[in-house]
Protein backbone atom coordinates (compact mmCIF):
# COMPACT_ATOMS: atom_id res chain seq x y z
CA UNK A 1 0.00 0.00 0.00
CA UNK A 2 1.08 3.36 -1.01
CA UNK A 3 2.05 5.80 2.25
CA UNK A 4 1.71 8.88 0.67
CA UNK A 5 -0.27 9.72 -3.00
CA UNK A 6 -1.49 12.60 -4.65
CA UNK A 7 -3.53 13.03 -7.34
CA UNK A 8 -3.64 16.28 -9.54
CA UNK A 9 -1.47 18.00 -6.97
CA UNK A 10 -0.71 21.93 -8.01
CA UNK A 11 0.20 24.56 -5.85
CA UNK A 12 0.48 28.09 -7.06
CA UNK A 13 2.00 30.91 -4.99
CA UNK A 14 0.82 34.62 -4.86
CA UNK A 15 -2.65 33.63 -6.62
CA UNK A 16 -4.28 37.09 -7.94
CA UNK A 17 -0.96 38.95 -7.60
CA UNK A 18 1.92 39.75 -9.98
CA UNK A 19 3.99 38.04 -8.47
CA UNK A 20 2.06 34.76 -9.54
CA UNK A 21 4.22 31.29 -9.89
CA UNK A 22 3.16 27.67 -10.40
CA UNK A 23 5.68 25.90 -8.10
CA UNK A 24 3.98 22.56 -8.61
CA UNK A 25 1.58 21.67 -11.40
CA UNK A 26 -0.48 18.31 -11.66
CA UNK A 27 2.09 16.06 -9.30
CA UNK A 28 0.60 12.48 -9.43
CA UNK A 29 2.75 10.36 -7.08
CA UNK A 30 2.42 7.34 -5.22
CA UNK A 31 5.18 5.84 -2.34
CA UNK A 32 5.32 2.74 -1.35
CA UNK A 33 5.73 2.40 2.70
CA UNK A 34 9.78 1.35 3.42
CA UNK A 35 10.98 2.71 0.61
CA UNK A 36 14.49 5.10 0.37
CA UNK A 37 13.72 7.90 -2.18
CA UNK A 38 15.68 10.53 -3.10
CA UNK A 39 14.04 13.94 -4.89
CA UNK A 40 16.49 15.54 -6.84
CA UNK A 41 15.69 18.24 -8.65
CA UNK A 42 17.08 22.20 -9.43
CA UNK A 43 16.83 25.23 -7.41
CA UNK A 44 13.47 26.54 -7.21
CA UNK A 45 12.02 23.52 -9.48
CA UNK A 46 9.59 23.03 -6.30
CA UNK A 47 11.16 20.27 -4.60
CA UNK A 48 10.96 21.94 -1.11
CA UNK A 49 7.22 23.19 -1.77
CA UNK A 50 6.18 19.24 -2.80
CA UNK A 51 7.51 18.19 0.17
CA UNK A 52 5.75 20.78 2.55
CA UNK A 53 2.34 19.13 0.98
CA UNK A 54 3.18 15.54 2.51
CA UNK A 55 2.75 16.38 6.10
CA UNK A 56 0.45 19.59 5.68
CA UNK A 57 2.13 22.91 6.01
CA UNK A 58 1.29 23.64 2.75
CA UNK A 59 -2.24 23.08 1.52
CA UNK A 60 -2.83 22.07 -2.72
CA UNK A 61 -4.34 25.35 -4.56
CA UNK A 62 -5.80 21.62 -6.27
CA UNK A 63 -5.66 18.43 -6.14
CA UNK A 64 -5.27 15.80 -3.24
CA UNK A 65 -2.87 14.38 -0.91
CA UNK A 66 -3.14 11.35 0.88
CA UNK A 67 -0.61 9.87 3.52
CA UNK A 68 -1.58 6.73 4.87
CA UNK A 69 -4.94 6.17 3.31
CA UNK A 70 -6.30 9.31 4.85
CA UNK A 71 -6.77 12.61 2.89
CA UNK A 72 -5.36 15.53 4.33
CA UNK A 73 -7.40 18.88 5.34
CA UNK A 74 -10.42 16.95 5.29
CA UNK A 75 -10.27 17.53 9.24
CA UNK A 76 -7.80 20.34 10.21
CA UNK A 77 -7.39 18.82 13.71
CA UNK A 78 -5.93 15.74 12.15
CA UNK A 79 -2.91 17.90 10.82
CA UNK A 80 -1.02 17.33 14.04
CA UNK A 81 -1.26 13.59 14.15
CA UNK A 82 -0.64 13.57 10.39
CA UNK A 83 2.24 15.75 11.08
CA UNK A 84 3.61 12.98 14.08
CA UNK A 85 3.53 10.34 11.29
CA UNK A 86 5.12 12.02 8.20
CA UNK A 87 8.37 13.81 10.14
CA UNK A 88 10.26 16.95 7.71
CA UNK A 89 13.56 17.93 8.75
CA UNK A 90 13.97 21.15 7.28
CA UNK A 91 17.01 22.74 5.51
CA UNK A 92 19.44 24.08 8.09
CA UNK A 93 17.69 22.34 11.17
CA UNK A 94 19.99 23.31 13.32
CA UNK A 95 18.93 26.91 13.34
CA UNK A 96 15.67 25.73 14.96
CA UNK A 97 17.16 24.69 18.41
CA UNK A 98 16.37 26.02 21.41
CA UNK A 99 16.11 24.62 24.53
CA UNK A 100 19.49 24.82 26.93
CA UNK A 101 19.90 20.78 26.19
CA UNK A 102 20.62 18.64 23.95
CA UNK A 103 17.58 16.31 25.92
CA UNK A 104 15.22 18.66 26.21
CA UNK A 105 15.10 19.76 22.49
CA UNK A 106 15.37 16.11 21.37
CA UNK A 107 12.67 15.23 23.31
CA UNK A 108 10.50 18.69 22.32
CA UNK A 109 8.81 16.70 19.31
CA UNK A 110 7.66 13.52 21.48
CA UNK A 111 6.64 15.86 24.41
CA UNK A 112 4.19 17.17 21.86
CA UNK A 113 2.78 14.08 20.55
CA UNK A 114 1.65 13.20 24.69
CA UNK A 115 4.13 10.42 25.35
CA UNK A 116 5.05 9.50 29.12
CA UNK A 117 8.80 10.11 29.84
CA UNK A 118 9.77 7.08 30.23
CA UNK A 119 8.87 6.71 26.68
CA UNK A 120 10.27 10.25 25.85
CA UNK A 121 13.71 9.04 27.79
CA UNK A 122 13.86 5.68 25.89
CA UNK A 123 13.48 7.34 22.21
CA UNK A 124 15.82 10.37 22.85
CA UNK A 125 18.91 7.76 24.11
CA UNK A 126 17.66 5.98 21.04
CA UNK A 127 18.12 8.50 18.47
CA UNK A 128 21.51 9.82 19.99
CA UNK A 129 22.75 6.53 18.94
CA UNK A 130 20.96 6.43 15.84
CA UNK A 131 22.61 9.54 14.83
CA UNK A 132 25.87 8.61 16.29
CA UNK A 133 26.31 10.92 19.47
CA UNK A 134 27.24 10.42 22.82
CA UNK A 135 25.15 10.46 25.74
CA UNK A 136 27.22 12.86 27.28
CA UNK A 137 26.26 15.58 25.18
CA UNK A 138 22.74 15.08 26.29
CA UNK A 139 23.11 17.72 29.41
CA UNK A 140 24.89 19.95 27.05
CA UNK A 141 23.62 23.48 25.64
CA UNK A 142 22.64 22.20 21.64
CA UNK A 143 24.82 25.86 21.18
CA UNK A 144 27.86 24.89 22.27
CA UNK A 145 28.10 21.88 19.81
CA UNK A 146 29.96 22.18 16.55
CA UNK A 147 27.85 22.52 13.10
CA UNK A 148 27.65 19.06 12.42
CA UNK A 149 26.76 18.22 15.64
CA UNK A 150 23.53 20.42 16.08
CA UNK A 151 22.60 19.27 12.32
CA UNK A 152 22.82 15.80 14.35
CA UNK A 153 20.88 16.90 17.19
CA UNK A 154 18.23 18.81 15.24
CA UNK A 155 17.48 15.55 13.06
CA UNK A 156 17.50 13.65 16.02
CA UNK A 157 14.38 15.73 17.52
CA UNK A 158 12.50 14.75 14.25
CA UNK A 159 13.44 10.52 14.21
CA UNK A 160 12.54 11.05 18.18
CA UNK A 161 8.61 11.10 16.64
CA UNK A 162 9.26 7.86 15.16
CA UNK A 163 7.64 9.01 12.16
CA UNK A 164 6.03 6.41 9.29
CA UNK A 165 8.21 8.67 6.66
CA UNK A 166 11.21 10.68 7.29
CA UNK A 167 11.49 13.32 5.03
CA UNK A 168 15.07 15.61 5.14
CA UNK A 169 15.54 18.31 2.69
CA UNK A 170 19.07 18.93 1.96
CA UNK A 171 20.08 17.40 5.18
CA UNK A 172 24.43 17.53 3.77
CA UNK A 173 23.66 21.44 2.63
CA UNK A 174 27.05 23.27 4.15
CA UNK A 175 28.82 20.13 5.28
CA UNK A 176 32.27 19.57 4.36
CA UNK A 177 33.00 15.56 2.42
CA UNK A 178 33.42 13.97 5.87
CA UNK A 179 30.14 15.30 7.39
CA UNK A 180 28.33 14.43 4.25
CA UNK A 181 29.26 11.05 4.31
CA UNK A 182 28.20 10.83 8.39
CA UNK A 183 24.48 12.45 7.68
CA UNK A 184 24.37 9.67 4.33
CA UNK A 185 25.71 7.06 5.74
CA UNK A 186 23.60 7.85 9.06
CA UNK A 187 20.20 8.13 7.05
CA UNK A 188 20.90 4.44 5.47
CA UNK A 189 21.30 2.88 9.05
CA UNK A 190 18.33 4.63 10.16
CA UNK A 191 16.18 3.20 7.08
CA UNK A 192 17.54 -0.13 7.22
CA UNK A 193 16.91 -0.16 11.19
CA UNK A 194 13.50 1.49 11.16
CA UNK A 195 12.06 0.34 7.66
CA UNK A 196 10.42 3.30 7.62
CA UNK A 197 9.96 5.27 4.19
CA UNK A 198 12.38 7.87 3.92
CA UNK A 199 12.93 10.61 1.89
CA UNK A 200 15.76 12.69 0.67
CA UNK A 201 16.03 15.86 -1.03
CA UNK A 202 18.89 17.42 -2.61
CA UNK A 203 20.10 18.88 -5.54
CA UNK A 204 23.21 17.17 -5.74
CA UNK A 205 23.24 13.63 -7.41
CA UNK A 206 26.35 12.26 -6.00
CA UNK A 207 24.63 12.34 -2.69
CA UNK A 208 21.68 10.12 -3.26
CA UNK A 209 23.22 8.04 -6.05
CA UNK A 210 24.83 5.56 -3.74
CA UNK A 211 21.71 6.06 -1.06
CA UNK A 212 18.90 5.78 -2.18
CA UNK A 213 16.45 2.72 -3.92
CA UNK A 214 14.18 5.19 -5.95
CA UNK A 215 14.66 8.62 -7.41
CA UNK A 216 12.16 11.64 -8.27
CA UNK A 217 13.38 13.85 -10.79
CA UNK A 218 11.57 17.31 -10.44
CA UNK A 219 12.07 19.57 -13.18
CA UNK A 220 9.86 22.91 -13.47
CA UNK A 221 7.35 22.50 -11.44
CA UNK A 222 6.37 18.55 -13.16
CA UNK A 223 7.66 15.10 -12.36
CA UNK A 224 10.40 15.02 -14.91
CA UNK A 225 11.01 11.04 -13.55
CA UNK A 226 10.74 8.68 -10.64
CA UNK A 227 12.65 5.38 -11.18
CA UNK A 228 15.51 3.94 -9.88
CA UNK A 229 19.14 5.00 -10.15
CA UNK A 230 20.11 3.23 -13.20
CA UNK A 231 16.98 4.09 -15.17
CA UNK A 232 17.23 7.79 -14.10
CA UNK A 233 21.05 8.01 -14.65
CA UNK A 234 20.73 6.31 -18.51
CA UNK A 235 19.49 9.65 -19.35
CA UNK A 236 22.19 11.44 -18.55
CA UNK A 237 22.13 14.08 -21.19
CA UNK A 238 18.42 15.50 -20.25
CA UNK A 239 19.23 15.77 -16.55
CA UNK A 240 22.36 17.52 -18.21
CA UNK A 241 20.79 20.11 -19.54
CA UNK A 242 18.12 20.30 -16.50
CA UNK A 243 21.25 21.96 -15.00
CA UNK A 244 21.36 19.13 -12.77
CA UNK A 245 24.46 17.53 -11.98
CA UNK A 246 25.08 13.93 -12.29
CA UNK A 247 28.13 11.92 -10.95
CA UNK A 248 31.46 12.28 -12.09
CA UNK A 249 31.32 8.77 -12.89
CA UNK A 250 28.43 8.30 -14.62
CA UNK A 251 29.56 11.35 -16.77
CA UNK A 252 33.01 9.38 -17.69
CA UNK A 253 31.01 6.33 -18.60
CA UNK A 254 28.30 8.34 -20.68
CA UNK A 255 31.66 9.73 -22.37
CA UNK A 256 33.33 5.92 -23.19
CA UNK A 257 30.13 4.96 -24.52
CA UNK A 258 29.64 7.30 -26.85
CA UNK A 259 33.18 7.14 -28.02
CA UNK A 260 31.93 3.34 -29.19
CA UNK A 261 33.05 1.07 -26.10
CA UNK A 262 30.21 -1.39 -25.50
CA UNK A 263 28.75 -2.05 -22.62
CA UNK A 264 24.63 -1.83 -21.50
CA UNK A 265 24.78 -0.81 -17.74
CA UNK A 266 24.49 2.60 -16.32
CA UNK A 267 27.41 3.76 -14.02
CA UNK A 268 26.75 6.07 -10.82
CA UNK A 269 29.05 4.34 -8.10
CA UNK A 270 32.82 4.29 -8.05
CA UNK A 271 32.67 0.76 -6.78
CA UNK A 272 30.39 -0.61 -9.58
CA UNK A 273 32.63 1.25 -12.21
CA UNK A 274 35.78 -0.71 -11.05
CA UNK A 275 33.78 -3.96 -11.62
CA UNK A 276 32.33 -2.85 -14.38
CA UNK A 277 36.31 -1.92 -16.17
CA UNK A 278 37.86 -5.05 -14.70
CA UNK A 279 34.94 -7.14 -16.63
CA UNK A 280 35.18 -4.82 -19.69
CA UNK A 281 39.10 -5.81 -19.76
CA UNK A 282 39.07 -9.72 -19.38
CA UNK A 283 36.11 -9.72 -21.96
CA UNK A 284 38.60 -7.77 -24.68
CA UNK A 285 41.20 -10.10 -23.29
CA UNK A 286 39.39 -13.33 -24.06
CA UNK A 287 38.90 -11.83 -27.50
CA UNK B 1 -0.36 34.75 6.88
CA UNK B 2 3.02 36.17 8.27
CA UNK B 3 3.70 37.21 4.92
CA UNK B 4 0.57 39.62 4.53
CA UNK B 5 2.54 42.29 6.37
CA UNK B 6 3.85 44.98 4.51
CA UNK B 7 7.01 47.06 5.82
CA UNK B 8 7.00 50.65 4.38
CA UNK B 9 4.75 51.67 1.64
CA UNK B 10 6.44 52.52 -1.20
CA UNK B 11 4.68 52.30 -4.42
CA UNK B 12 7.21 52.10 -7.60
CA UNK B 13 6.93 53.87 -9.99
CA UNK B 14 8.73 56.46 -12.66
CA UNK B 15 6.64 59.85 -12.12
CA UNK B 16 8.06 63.19 -11.58
CA UNK B 17 7.61 62.73 -7.95
CA UNK B 18 9.25 59.71 -7.47
CA UNK B 19 12.30 61.42 -9.29
CA UNK B 20 12.67 64.17 -6.96
CA UNK B 21 15.72 64.43 -4.55
CA UNK B 22 14.49 62.76 -1.48
CA UNK B 23 16.38 65.49 0.31
CA UNK B 24 13.98 67.84 -1.61
CA UNK B 25 10.75 65.65 -1.25
CA UNK B 26 11.05 66.02 2.91
CA UNK B 27 11.44 69.53 2.23
CA UNK B 28 8.51 70.03 0.56
CA UNK B 29 6.50 67.75 3.15
CA UNK B 30 7.59 70.06 5.56
CA UNK B 31 6.43 72.81 3.76
CA UNK B 32 3.08 71.53 2.74
CA UNK B 33 2.40 70.91 6.36
CA UNK B 34 3.60 74.25 6.87
CA UNK B 35 0.77 75.44 3.91
CA UNK B 36 -1.76 73.50 6.38
CA UNK B 37 -1.33 75.03 9.64
CA UNK B 38 -0.81 78.55 8.42
CA UNK B 39 -4.20 78.04 6.72
CA UNK B 40 -6.23 80.10 9.08
CA UNK B 41 -9.50 79.38 7.05
CA UNK B 42 -11.34 77.32 4.36
CA UNK B 43 -10.11 79.18 1.53
CA UNK B 44 -6.59 78.30 2.47
CA UNK B 45 -7.50 74.88 3.15
CA UNK B 46 -9.20 74.34 -0.17
CA UNK B 47 -5.60 75.90 -1.79
CA UNK B 48 -3.57 73.22 -0.19
CA UNK B 49 -6.13 70.44 -1.05
CA UNK B 50 -5.41 72.12 -4.92
CA UNK B 51 -1.93 71.79 -4.49
CA UNK B 52 -2.22 67.73 -2.75
CA UNK B 53 -4.52 66.71 -5.29
CA UNK B 54 -2.40 67.73 -7.97
CA UNK B 55 0.52 66.30 -6.54
CA UNK B 56 -1.51 63.27 -6.63
CA UNK B 57 -2.21 63.33 -9.45
CA UNK B 58 1.07 63.59 -11.38
CA UNK B 59 2.52 60.64 -8.89
CA UNK B 60 0.40 58.56 -10.30
CA UNK B 61 -0.47 56.57 -6.88
CA UNK B 62 -4.15 55.41 -7.12
CA UNK B 63 -6.59 56.72 -4.58
CA UNK B 64 -7.02 53.42 -3.39
CA UNK B 65 -3.84 53.69 -1.63
CA UNK B 66 -4.54 56.97 -0.18
CA UNK B 67 -7.86 55.98 1.12
CA UNK B 68 -6.30 53.10 2.88
CA UNK B 69 -3.38 54.93 4.53
CA UNK B 70 -5.96 57.39 6.10
CA UNK B 71 -8.40 54.70 7.58
CA UNK B 72 -6.21 53.77 10.52
CA UNK B 73 -6.06 57.32 12.01
CA UNK B 74 -10.40 57.28 11.17
CA UNK B 75 -10.57 57.07 14.98
CA UNK B 76 -8.75 59.83 16.05
CA UNK B 77 -10.55 61.67 13.61
CA UNK B 78 -13.81 60.94 14.91
CA UNK B 79 -12.40 61.58 18.46
CA UNK B 80 -10.95 65.23 18.16
CA UNK B 81 -14.54 66.11 15.99
CA UNK B 82 -16.15 64.61 18.56
CA UNK B 83 -14.47 66.97 21.40
CA UNK B 84 -14.23 70.06 19.04
CA UNK B 85 -17.93 69.74 18.58
CA UNK B 86 -19.01 69.99 22.00
CA UNK B 87 -16.48 71.80 23.68
CA UNK B 88 -16.52 74.98 21.62
CA UNK B 89 -18.97 76.83 23.37
CA UNK B 90 -18.68 80.39 21.16
CA UNK B 91 -21.33 81.28 18.35
CA UNK B 92 -24.88 80.90 17.98
CA UNK B 93 -26.39 78.27 19.35
CA UNK B 94 -27.93 75.31 16.21
CA UNK B 95 -29.01 72.59 18.43
CA UNK B 96 -28.83 71.88 22.28
CA UNK B 97 -30.12 69.09 24.61
CA UNK B 98 -29.98 69.53 27.91
CA UNK B 99 -26.32 70.94 28.56
CA UNK B 100 -25.02 69.91 25.06
CA UNK B 101 -25.02 72.92 23.42
CA UNK B 102 -23.47 72.54 19.39
CA UNK B 103 -22.82 76.18 17.73
CA UNK B 104 -22.02 76.74 14.65
CA UNK B 105 -17.95 77.66 15.63
CA UNK B 106 -17.92 74.13 16.78
CA UNK B 107 -19.60 72.59 13.90
CA UNK B 108 -17.47 74.27 11.53
CA UNK B 109 -14.03 73.84 13.75
CA UNK B 110 -14.67 70.21 13.55
CA UNK B 111 -14.86 70.11 9.62
CA UNK B 112 -11.75 72.10 9.44
CA UNK B 113 -9.87 69.83 12.00
CA UNK B 114 -11.01 66.62 10.67
CA UNK B 115 -10.22 68.14 6.50
CA UNK B 116 -6.93 69.49 7.92
CA UNK B 117 -6.03 65.89 9.50
CA UNK B 118 -7.14 63.83 6.58
CA UNK B 119 -4.91 66.15 4.31
CA UNK B 120 -2.01 66.10 6.59
CA UNK B 121 -1.79 62.58 6.78
CA UNK B 122 -2.57 62.27 2.64
CA UNK B 123 0.39 64.44 2.19
CA UNK B 124 2.57 62.51 4.32
CA UNK B 125 2.06 59.53 2.98
CA UNK B 126 2.73 60.51 -0.63
CA UNK B 127 5.74 61.09 0.39
CA UNK B 128 6.52 57.46 1.81
CA UNK B 129 4.59 56.38 -0.99
CA UNK B 130 7.11 57.53 -3.68
CA UNK B 131 10.27 57.33 -2.11
CA UNK B 132 11.84 54.32 -1.06
CA UNK B 133 13.37 53.66 2.68
CA UNK B 134 16.62 53.18 1.31
CA UNK B 135 16.13 56.78 -0.59
CA UNK B 136 14.58 58.55 2.35
CA UNK B 137 17.00 57.52 5.10
CA UNK B 138 20.01 59.03 3.19
CA UNK B 139 17.70 61.70 2.90
CA UNK B 140 17.27 61.71 6.53
CA UNK B 141 20.81 61.63 7.09
CA UNK B 142 21.95 64.63 4.88
CA UNK B 143 19.66 66.53 6.16
CA UNK B 144 20.66 65.58 10.05
CA UNK B 145 24.37 66.43 9.41
CA UNK B 146 24.91 69.64 10.32
CA UNK B 147 24.04 68.56 13.61
CA UNK B 148 27.18 66.70 13.55
CA UNK B 149 28.93 70.13 14.77
CA UNK B 150 27.04 68.99 18.27
CA UNK B 151 27.98 65.30 17.89
CA UNK B 152 24.57 64.02 16.83
CA UNK B 153 25.39 60.48 15.01
CA UNK B 154 23.88 61.47 11.72
CA UNK B 155 25.10 58.64 9.43
CA UNK B 156 25.53 56.14 12.16
CA UNK B 157 21.25 56.47 12.90
CA UNK B 158 20.90 56.45 9.20
CA UNK B 159 23.11 53.22 8.56
CA UNK B 160 21.23 51.37 11.72
CA UNK B 161 17.38 52.42 10.17
CA UNK B 162 19.16 51.06 6.58
CA UNK B 163 20.42 48.21 7.95
CA UNK B 164 17.11 47.64 10.14
CA UNK B 165 14.87 47.93 6.96
CA UNK B 166 17.29 45.54 4.95
CA UNK B 167 16.49 42.72 7.46
CA UNK B 168 12.75 43.15 8.10
CA UNK B 169 11.84 40.75 5.10
CA UNK B 170 15.03 38.66 5.60
CA UNK B 171 13.83 37.98 9.95
CA UNK B 172 10.14 37.70 8.24
CA UNK B 173 11.19 34.61 6.14
CA UNK B 174 12.92 33.48 8.86
CA UNK B 175 9.97 33.14 11.47
CA UNK B 176 8.15 31.65 8.54
CA UNK B 177 10.47 28.98 8.15
CA UNK B 178 11.08 28.63 12.05
CA UNK B 179 7.30 28.61 12.63
CA UNK B 180 6.92 25.87 9.67
CA UNK B 181 9.85 23.97 11.52
CA UNK B 182 8.38 23.56 15.03
CA UNK B 183 5.04 22.87 13.35
CA UNK B 184 6.64 19.56 11.93
CA UNK B 185 7.49 19.19 15.49
CA UNK B 186 4.33 19.15 16.55
CA UNK B 187 4.38 22.58 17.92
CA UNK B 188 0.92 24.70 18.16
CA UNK B 189 -0.05 28.11 18.01
CA UNK B 190 -3.48 28.35 16.69
CA UNK B 191 -5.46 26.60 19.73
CA UNK B 192 -5.03 26.80 23.65
CA UNK B 193 -5.37 29.76 25.65
CA UNK B 194 -3.37 33.60 25.44
CA UNK B 195 -0.66 31.99 28.20
CA UNK B 196 -0.42 28.59 26.40
CA UNK B 197 -0.02 30.64 22.72
CA UNK B 198 2.71 32.79 24.15
CA UNK B 199 4.44 29.62 25.68
CA UNK B 200 4.31 28.00 22.32
CA UNK B 201 6.24 30.68 20.90
CA UNK B 202 9.35 30.40 22.69
CA UNK B 203 10.68 27.42 20.51
CA UNK B 204 10.24 30.04 17.61
CA UNK B 205 11.78 33.12 19.07
CA UNK B 206 14.42 31.87 21.09
CA UNK B 207 16.07 30.60 17.63
CA UNK B 208 15.09 33.80 16.17
CA UNK B 209 16.67 35.59 18.31
CA UNK B 210 19.55 33.56 18.26
CA UNK B 211 19.72 33.72 13.96
CA UNK B 212 19.25 37.48 14.49
CA UNK B 213 22.42 38.09 16.76
CA UNK B 214 24.62 35.17 14.43
CA UNK B 215 23.36 38.01 11.71
CA UNK B 216 24.44 40.78 13.36
CA UNK B 217 27.95 40.05 14.02
CA UNK B 218 28.72 38.34 10.64
CA UNK B 219 27.11 41.86 8.92
CA UNK B 220 29.49 43.65 11.49
CA UNK B 221 32.50 41.68 10.57
CA UNK B 222 31.73 41.84 6.73
CA UNK B 223 31.57 45.52 7.22
CA UNK B 224 34.66 45.98 9.05
CA UNK B 225 36.32 43.52 6.93
CA UNK B 226 35.49 46.26 4.24
CA UNK B 227 37.19 49.37 6.42
CA UNK B 228 33.95 50.25 7.36
CA UNK B 229 34.11 52.78 10.29
CA UNK B 230 31.52 54.95 10.53
CA UNK B 231 30.91 57.85 8.43
CA UNK B 232 33.68 60.25 8.93
CA UNK B 233 35.31 60.59 5.63
CA UNK B 234 33.08 58.17 3.80
CA UNK B 235 32.00 58.73 0.05
CA UNK B 236 28.91 57.43 -1.08
CA UNK B 237 28.43 55.35 -4.42
CA UNK B 238 24.92 57.21 -5.20
CA UNK B 239 25.19 60.82 -4.76
CA UNK B 240 22.16 62.63 -3.91
CA UNK B 241 21.60 65.63 -7.13
CA UNK B 242 19.31 67.91 -7.21
CA UNK B 243 17.96 68.81 -10.65
CA UNK B 244 16.13 71.28 -12.70
CA UNK B 245 12.96 69.65 -12.10
CA UNK B 246 13.58 69.80 -8.14
CA UNK B 247 13.82 73.77 -8.36
CA UNK B 248 10.27 73.67 -10.08
CA UNK B 249 8.75 71.72 -7.58
CA UNK B 250 10.24 73.65 -5.11
CA UNK B 251 8.77 77.29 -6.83
CA UNK B 252 5.58 75.68 -6.99
CA UNK B 253 5.39 74.55 -3.13
CA UNK B 254 6.31 78.12 -1.82
CA UNK B 255 3.88 79.45 -4.91
CA UNK B 256 1.38 77.77 -3.35
CA UNK B 257 2.71 78.62 0.17
CA UNK B 258 2.30 82.55 -0.71
CA UNK B 259 -1.39 81.58 -2.41
CA UNK B 260 -2.23 80.35 0.96
CA UNK B 261 -1.10 83.26 3.14
CA UNK B 262 -3.13 85.81 0.30
CA UNK B 263 -6.00 84.08 0.80
CA UNK B 264 -5.87 84.18 4.73
CA UNK B 265 -5.56 87.94 4.14
CA UNK B 266 -8.01 88.70 1.88
CA UNK B 267 -10.71 85.80 1.67
CA UNK B 268 -10.79 84.99 5.09
CA UNK B 269 -13.58 82.81 5.30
Amino acid sequence: MSIIKTEHLSYVYGEGTPFRKVALDDINLEIDEGELIGIIGHTGSGKSTLIQHFNGLLKATTGKVYVDGEELFQDKSRLRDIRFKVGLVFQYPEYQLFEDTVYKDISYGPKNMGLDEAEIDRRVRETMRLVGLKEELLQKSPFDLSGGQKRRVAIAGVMAMEPKVLILDEPTAGLDPHGRDRILGMIKEYHEEKKSTVMLVSHSMEDVANTVSKILVVNDAKIFMFDTPEKVFARVRELDSMGLTVPQITRVFDRLKESGIEFDDEVYSTGYAKKLVLRLLQEKKEK
Amino acid sequence: MIKDITIGQYFPGKSVLHRLDPRIKLLLTVLYIVMLFSASGFSGLAIGIVFLVFAFAISGIPIKMMVKGVKPILPVIIFTGILNLFFISTGDVIFSLGFIKITDDGLSTMIFMAVRIVFLICGTSLLTYTTSPIALTDAIERVLSPLKVFHFPAHEIAMMMTIALRFIPTLIEETDKIMSAQKARGADFESGSIINRAKALIPVLIPLFVSAFRRAEELALAMECRCYRGGEGRTRMKQLKTTYLDYIALAVTVLFLVLIILANIFIPI
